[in-house]
């Protein structure tokens, strides 16, 4: 990127915000650029102080439900010492660079180095502005203190407004290492404040993606191929043209587009297509998947973790174990199907989107339309649920091809149905397991293949899929001998990113299989772990949390029982204690107890909610989560066949989190893999049967 | 085109459409009335939830000739400042997540306490079960509910 680029970029934004000349400065550490004079003082992209004191601060990660809307500028507000009802938020259209990597996955808005970044935002400009105000006053800068978005020097008794200094902070000098405060000094951080954003959601006027209204818009929808890797073949539009409200029918790359003149009308036109497909060759049935995995078993796969000499020590043991296990492809069914408004006309393309990817958005649609990335403006809408799924940018290509061929805005909405057919699925599994115990009952050998295809877009036929041993290589007990291995499928399902990834199935599957090894050794699976855990001192901590905290070794009523299971996954470690009951082969659950250490907390009731939400979401798959591969197609389309969690099946969940100062780890994801094994392993500790594939439903009980 | 003529937030609206435009589209798409939504159109996961004479309906499912004569209300009328007892013990729980399912559950949550002011935790189960959270919202929506009606009282 060339200076004069980014200059002119800058430029053209702080002038249409209309606060006049405006100073900029890039993230730290990227270059920065100022011009001669400001009343609007804005240290970076992420902040902006106008003249009447108020602070907007700009979100470029996209809010989906996880809280970012208020907790990132939470972070930043705290540094800069804003008065938080004078702070404004407003979500940034996508930009190659301005904010450097917007794509909202792996929960990485806060862990990592996002959260120092953001620290150290708020920090910088307080510095300047407190800078500013001593330099006006003749006084230390250390003998000023900040409060509420104003600057005093208590000596004199003086104050100003940072509204009052931004034209005088602007001229000065960026500090490189701005001064953070101690943990104790925090204000908004580790409080649970009001969400932004709750009283619009409440009142439906939060605009998502299927909520974007424009002058003269029109309505579509795209059918896709039923069969994976199909091809349209011919196109019967006759009766489709005769229903009132259509307007257009044409191929896409992906489908069939029918443009109309509302959604209604256009699902209704769909409908009324006759389309003939070419089928290709992929006609599986899922048990011919799951075939096809156990061959791919037989050999071995590409190294994941190689620890000791597992195959020696295997020969050598007292007791062996060995164990198959599997999962099913999984929809993400996010609650707002997929959805894209497009507007191309006159070389500029503007798409409203709900999108975890902005900046894949842009070059999405300038690839597609053959313009640059400035021609291109993404504006990115509230999501209803992303869970990895709106990382994916198939439904944008959907919009903006269809946006290419009509003369209006037009929104592009999925049926249920297609997105339930057309996602790129939790990949289904195959795992083999061997474990070898020494006489005290010790694993002193563990063996774990796993055989899936790639989520991981790179790497070659032989190459080791990262995402899809994660929860797997890198187990977290004290084994001397570990050997995990990973076997490449090519099956053509598209597979994707699903709530917290390859923890959402290994979990289940490494989860399960030390339970079984501590059974087999006659421990309690609780200590079993405890003891393997032993060099591990903050799982160790959050295993004892759960335990303590759902009453683990107490009595239960007759007819309940406990299974415990921990993950550590995204900076964050999570365990959870599950209290179950089956009756006539009725599976309940009754209460969930998690514990969560992820480091720092940020906003505790957003901690709380994300944490109950993913166990909601780990029980809606371990219990009937199910995509069937049926000739190739998918066999569900609704949420009658593939029904979620309901209120009345809902367990008591309390969540307790460690007190941490340790750095923040995400809080979105890692309470989704232990829901699944937390379970069933509650499940063999009542009935003695081992549920070694998902859903539980499979297993000859009943779970709705 | 047939026209109709729908009673919505206490407003007379004219529109006209085929007869069997589901209630939930005329909504969206015609009259701007977006916070009602769409997430199945089968009738299975209430996020299109509306009430037709104070009694909760799946828009998706009500086409427009049927919806004409009767009394309907929206999230966006069902309060004028979001004041509702509801929409307030929303608030104070902070119950949504992404905010998807919202307006349906607030909508469903309404008419049930229309109907028992004083729901038992059973009584949700049975009053809600239809209003699918992706999210996961289920047990702050219990609360909030428990919340409204001891504000009610
Ligand atoms: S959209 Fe009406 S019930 Fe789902
Ligand atoms: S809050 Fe997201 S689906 Fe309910």
């Amino acid at each position: 990127m060339s200076n004069s680029v980014s200059r002119r970029d800058f430029l053209k934004v702080t002038s249409s915000a209309g606060a006049g000349l405006m100073m900029g400065v890039y993230l730290p550490g990227k270059p920065r650029f100022k011009s001669a004079a400001s009343d609007s003082f804005e240290p970076n992209v992420w902040i902006k102080i106008s003249p009447d004191n108020k602070v907007t601060i700009t979100l470029a990660k996209s809010e989906m439900g996880q809280g970012v809307k208020t907790a990132l500028p939470m972070i930043v507000a705290d540094e800069l010492d804003a008065d938080w009802q004078n702070v404004e938020v407003v979500q940034a259209d996508a930009h190659p660079d301005k904010y450097g990597g917007m794509m909202t996955v792996g929960s990485r808005s806060v862990r990592g180095g996002a959260w120092m970044r953001l620290r150290e935002t708020g920090a910088t400009a307080r510095e300047m502005l407190v800078s500013a105000a001593a330099k006006q006053w003749g006084v230390d800068p250390a003998s000023c203190r900040t409060d509420n978005s104003s600057v005093y020097h208590d000596a004199s008794n003086r104050s100003l407004t940072y509204g009052k200094l931004t034209t005088y902070a602007s001229g000065l000098k960026v500090p490189k290492k701005p001064q953070l405060k101690d943990p104790s000094q925090f204000r908004y951080i580790g409080k649970s404040i009001p969400q932004i954003d709750t009283p619009d959601k409440v009142s439906g006027k939060t605009v998502f993606g299927l909520d974007v209204r424009l002058q003269g818009m029109l309505y579509a929808t795209v059918i896709h191929p039923p069969v994976f890797g199909a091809a349209v073949k011919s196109i019967d539009d006759r009766e489709a043209k005769n229903i009132a409200g259509v307007k257009k029918v044409f191929q896409v790359s992906l489908g069939v587009a029918v443009v109309a003149k509302s959604t209604w009308a256009a699902f209704k036109g769909a409908r009324a297509l006759q389309i003939k497909w070419d089928n290709g060759d992929f006609s599986m049935d899922s048990k011919d998947i799951s075939k096809s995995f156990r061959d791919l078993a037989r050999k071995k796969g590409v190294v994941a973790r190689n620890d000791g000499n597992a195959e020696k020590a295997m020969k050598k043991v007292d007791s062996r174990l060995e164990a198959v296990y599997e999962v099913p492809y999984l929809a993400h069914a996010t609650m707002e199907p997929m959805n894209c408004t497009a507007h191309v006309k006159q070389g500029r393309c503007e798409l409203w989107v709900p999108t975890q990817n902005p900046q894949g958005s842009q070059r999405t649609a300038a690839q597609l339309t053959g313009f640059s990335n400035d021609q291109v403006t993404v504006h990115v809408t509230q999501l209803g649920c992303g869970f990895g799924r709106r990382s994916r940018t198939d439904f944008i290509q959907d919009a903006v091809e269809t946006a290419m061929k009509v003369d209006a805005p037009v929104q592009v909405v999925w049926t249920r149905e297609e997105d339930m057919q057309h996602d790129y699925y939790r990949p289904a599994t195959y795992n083999l397991f061997e474990a070898g115990l020494d006489k005290a009952g010790e694993p002193v050998a563990w063996n774990h293949r796993v055989v899936a295809p790639p989520i991981g877009r790179r790497g070659g036929p032989n190459s080791l899929d990262r995402s899809s041993v994660d929860g797997a290589s890198n187990l977290p007990y004290d084994i001397s001998n570990i050997f995990v291995d990973y076997c490449r499928s090519d099956i053509p399902v598209p597979v994707g990113h699903w709530r917290s990834v390859g923890p959402s199935q290994n979990t289940f599957i490494t989860e399960s299989f030390i339970d079984e090894v501590a059974f087999a050794a006659g421990k309690d699976p609780f200590e079993y772990r405890r003891k393997l855990l032993k060099n591990q001192p903050r799982l160790r901590n959050v295993l004892e949390l759960a335990a303590e905290k759902s009453g683990w070794g107490g009595k239960l009523p007759k007819g309940l029982a406990r299974g415990i299971a921990i993950v550590e996954d995204k900076g964050s470690i999570c365990a959870q204690v599950a209290e179950i009951s089956i009756e006539k082969s009725q599976v309940k659950i009754h209460r969930v107890t998690c514990a969560l250490d992820c480091g720092q907390v940020i906003h505790p009731g957003i901690v709380e909610s994300q944490t109950v939400g993913s166990v909601v979401y780990g029980l809606s798959a371990a219990l009937y989560g199910e995509i069937i591969i049926n000739k190739g197609r998918v066999a569900q389309s609704n949420f009658d066949d593939y029904p979620l969690l309901g209120i009345h099946e809902m367990p008591e969940v309390d969540v307790h989190l460690v007190d941490s100062q340790e750095e923040p780890g995400g809080a979105g994801e890692p309470a989704v893999p232990p829901a699944a094994p937390a379970v069933t392993n509650a499940i063999f500790a009542l009935t003695g049967q081992r549920i070694q594939s998902l859903p539980v439903s499979l297993n000859g009980m009943r779970t709705m | 085109m047939p026209r109709y003529t729908l009673n919505i937030n206490g407003r007379d609206r004219k529109v006209s459409v085929d007869e069997d435009t589901p209630l939930l589209w005329v909504l969206r798409d015609e009259l701007g009335l977006t916070g009602t939504k769409f997430g199945c159109g089968r009738g299975l996961c209430g996020s299109c939830t509306v009430h037709l004479n104070g009694e909760s309906t799946r828009s998706c499912m009500s086409t427009v000739d049927y919806a004409e004569g009767n009394d309907i209300t929206t999230i966006e009328g069902l309060s004028p400042d979001v004041t509702h007892f509801i929409q307030e013990a929303w608030i104070a729980e902070e119950v949504p997540q992404c905010g998807y399912c919202q307006s349906g559950q607030v909508m469903a949550a309404a008419a049930l306490l229309e109907r028992n002011p004083n729901p038992s935790d059973q009584d949700i189960d049975m009053g809600m079960k239809m209003n699918l959270c992706r999210c996961g919202t289920y047990q702050r929506i219990k609360k909030a509910i428990h919340r409204a009606a001891d504000e009610m009282k």
